[in-house]
């Protein structure tokens, strides 16, 4: 089985890296940009048996902190 | 005073530290990060500045699930003392001991240099040695030292008390200026900056000492 784990910055918490991206897409001549956000994608191949719940516990206990990022896991 | 220092992959403050507590009159253990417990009789734990993992996922995240840390845990949850630096504080955010999370320097560049800090409580055995709104110097080096927590989270910490020190010119964003942060119990200090690294007239300046030189006798232990 294959997850995919999302993990963003939550709303309301400063993204400077996605900042400087803008700022760069702008500089490029990219009108319009109003807002980039930079998060991460995490890959996971499962053995069989796993469950979304075992991916969503390795979210809560490692791949994100809960505290700033929030996360979204896709199966398959 | 019997002081531990734990020891990551990626540690590089790991020995500073331990000189600092030893200049200060400690007894200095250092704990590699697979032990699964920690020294008996332990007065207080040092967890140091450094790249512990590579700063891989997030900065502390996976030094904060290594073995040793179950042993930290249980040691400040029945009340021992603590002291994260850098990438100490780091850790201790990742592991829930101390609220909040450090994000990305706001100006997105590593800083390293001295700078500012103001002292905003004496009221705990580390800052006990300085005087509430004494400005001290000593020298930060972090690319994630932005504090940040809930607006609840930074209220409970200004009401309390537990605000130990801020930069008098915020060098990262963190919130309220914040440098270091003190537990409830007011026994586990987590802060960006290295006292450790102000601690000896060869060092360029000795602001940090006092911290460890406070530490000395006001220990209870857990």
């Amino acid at each position: 089985m294959k997850a995919r784990v999302h993990v963003m910055l939550k709303n309301g918490v400063l993204d400077p890296q996605g900042e400087a991206v803008r700022h760069a897409l702008g500089a490029l001549g990219f009108a319009g940009v109003n807002g980039v956000r930079q998060g991460k994608v995490i890959e996971l191949d499962l053995a069989e048996g796993a469950t979304e719940a075992d991916v969503t516990a390795m979210c809560e206990k490692l791949l994100a902190n809960t505290v700033i990022e929030s996360y979204s896991v896709e199966i398959g | 005073m019997k002081a531990a220092v734990i020891v990551f992959p990626g540690s590089n403050c790991d020995r500073d530290l331990a000189v600092a507590f030893e200049a200060a009159g400690a007894d200095v253990q250092m704990v590699w990060h697979k032990d699964t417990e920690l020294p008996r009789d332990i007065d207080i734990v040092g967890v140091p500045g450094g790249f512990s993992f590579g700063d891989y996922l997030r900065c502390g995240a996976i030094a904060a699930n290594s073995p040793i840390c179950n042993s930290l845990k249980a040691h400040t949850d029945r009340g021992g003392y603590a002291i994260g630096i850098c990438n100490g504080f780091q850790v201790l955010a990742e592991t829930g001991i101390l609220p909040g999370a450090l994000l990305r320097n706001a100006g997105l560049k590593y800083i390293c240099k001295t700078i500012g800090l103001k002292v905003v409580t004496s009221d705990s055995a580390f800052t006990q040695g300085y005087n509430a709104g004494d400005e001290i110097r000593i020298p930060i080096a972090h690319h994630d030292g932005n504090y940040y927590a809930d607006d609840a989270t930074i209220a409970a910490l200004h009401d309390q008390d537990r605000i130990a020190f801020t930069y008098t010119e915020n060098p990262n964003g963190a919130a309220k200026d914040i440098a270091g942060i003190l537990s409830e119990n007011r026994r586990v200090l987590g802060m960006m900056p290295h006292p450790e690294r102000a601690a000896d007239a060869g060092h360029g300046g000795t602001d940090g000492a006092a911290l460890f030189r406070a530490l000395m006798g006001a220990l209870t232990p857990a």
